[in-house]
């Protein structure tokens, strides 16, 4: 399956699942969740300037009754930790969907310190994680990670593996 | 020693229970966020309110609560009180606000240049930071600064009418009023203010 058909199908299984606000600091392996929530006029596409900023925005969104999801790379997770505790005081549903770095065919050893606590900083922020390593598995997981948190105001993370997205080409 | 209110008036006149209580009366549908610390304090001793949405943490994420709720809901007005120190660790949230640009979301800094929660420590608002120009520079281009009551009478139906993101800063002396504390049991509160704006509809 290429990139896109894969993405294309997480962006349905997204629509189909009554999301319209999508928060999300750029990532390569987001780009096409990203072009597609641009493109779409039901969709509050809003740029981060910090991930940490996702994590209040879906819950005013909730406030207000609108269900969201958040899109970041591995090294962002660390960035919302004193953030999370909003969503766990307050019980708020949150779906983050993250893309490894740092872990296969990394270019960048920078990358890796953050990305290799990645997962269990999430749990000890009370997270339910899914790892994806197959496209396949793509849709029905974040489909999974977004019945759960609404039908139980529970944070999910949905984290894309590196080998799942590819190598990162440095040269276009 | 660290300059004290430079690039500021020397001293405030405003107190920050009266702006608040200025800004609030008659809100009718307004909704609320208040910024952890004094914010919160100021807006639960004008009374308490279901459409109120008070944070006791998550420091920095007061705006970006009130910009999700402001897209959600654009038939709600939204309005965001917080102090100068949360709203330095937010402060790329009004870049965040600045591209979307809601139209019914205001946001009030009640800046006394110190942080009252802690002993009083001086701010960056203190010490050379501008909040306002902050917010200007980020593109929030109806951004006002005042620091006297008639500077607040002159911009106050401008800050309160919708039709396009608004940011004021005002001065407030560093007195710190008598604490007046509401729910700290964020569900509760959740649950009340989803209801009181039909969130489950």
């Amino acid at each position: 399956m290429t990139v896109d058909g894969w993405q294309q199908g997480v962006y349905d299984v997204i629509k189909e699942r009554r999301i319209e606000l999508i928060g999300y600091v750029p990532d390569a392996g987001h780009a096409s969740l990203i072009d597609n929530a641009r493109r779409d006029p039901d969709i509050r596409d809003v740029l981060l300037t910090s991930e940490e900023e996702g994590i209040p925005l879906c819950a005013g969104a909730w406030l207000g009754g609108m269900r969201s999801v958040l899109l970041m790379q591995s090294s962002g997770v660390g960035n919302c930790v004193n953030m999370l505790s909003l969503q766990r005081i307050a019980r708020i549903p949150l779906v983050l969907i993250v893309t490894m770095r740092g872990e296969y065919a990394e270019f960048n050893p920078w990358q890796v310190p953050m990305s290799s606590i990645t997962e269990r900083v999430l749990q000890l922020c009370d997270f339910q994680t899914y790892r994806v390593d197959h496209a396949e598995a793509a849709g029905e997981t974040v489909a999974a990670a977004i019945d759960m948190a609404y039908a139980s105001n529970v944070a999910n993370a949905v984290i894309f593996s590196q080998q799942l997205l590819g190598r990162k080409k440095w040269v276009e | 020693m660290g300059r004290v209110n430079a690039g500021a008036e020397p001293t405030a006149e405003l107190e920050r229970r009266t702006v608040v209580g200025n800004l609030l009366a008659g809100r009718e549908g307004l909704a609320v966020i208040t910024g952890l610390g004094s914010p919160t304090y100021d807006v639960a001793a004008v009374g308490d309110h279901e459409r109120n949405f008070y944070l006791w943490g998550a420091m920095g994420g007061a705006v970006a609560t009130g910009l999700g709720l402001a897209l959600a809901r654009p038939d709600l007005d939204v309005l965001v009180v917080t102090g100068d120190g949360e709203m330095l660790m937010g402060m790329g949230s009004l870049a965040t606000v600045a591209a979307k640009a809601p139209e019914n979301l205001a946001i009030l800094v009640l800046d006394n240049g110190v942080y009252g929660e802690t002993g009083m420590q001086p701010s960056h608002t203190s010490l050379g930071s501008d909040l306002c120009a902050i917010a200007k520079g980020c593109g929030i281009r109806n951004s006002w600064r005042v620091s006297t009551q008639d500077e607040l009478e002159d911009i106050r139906d401008r800050f309160q009418r919708r039709g396009t993101v608004r940011f004021l800063l005002v001065r407030v002396a560093t007195e710190q009023p008598e604490r007046v504390m509401p729910t700290r049991d964020a569900v509760e509160n959740k649950l009340r203010f989803r209801m009181a704006v039909d969130a489950n509809r």
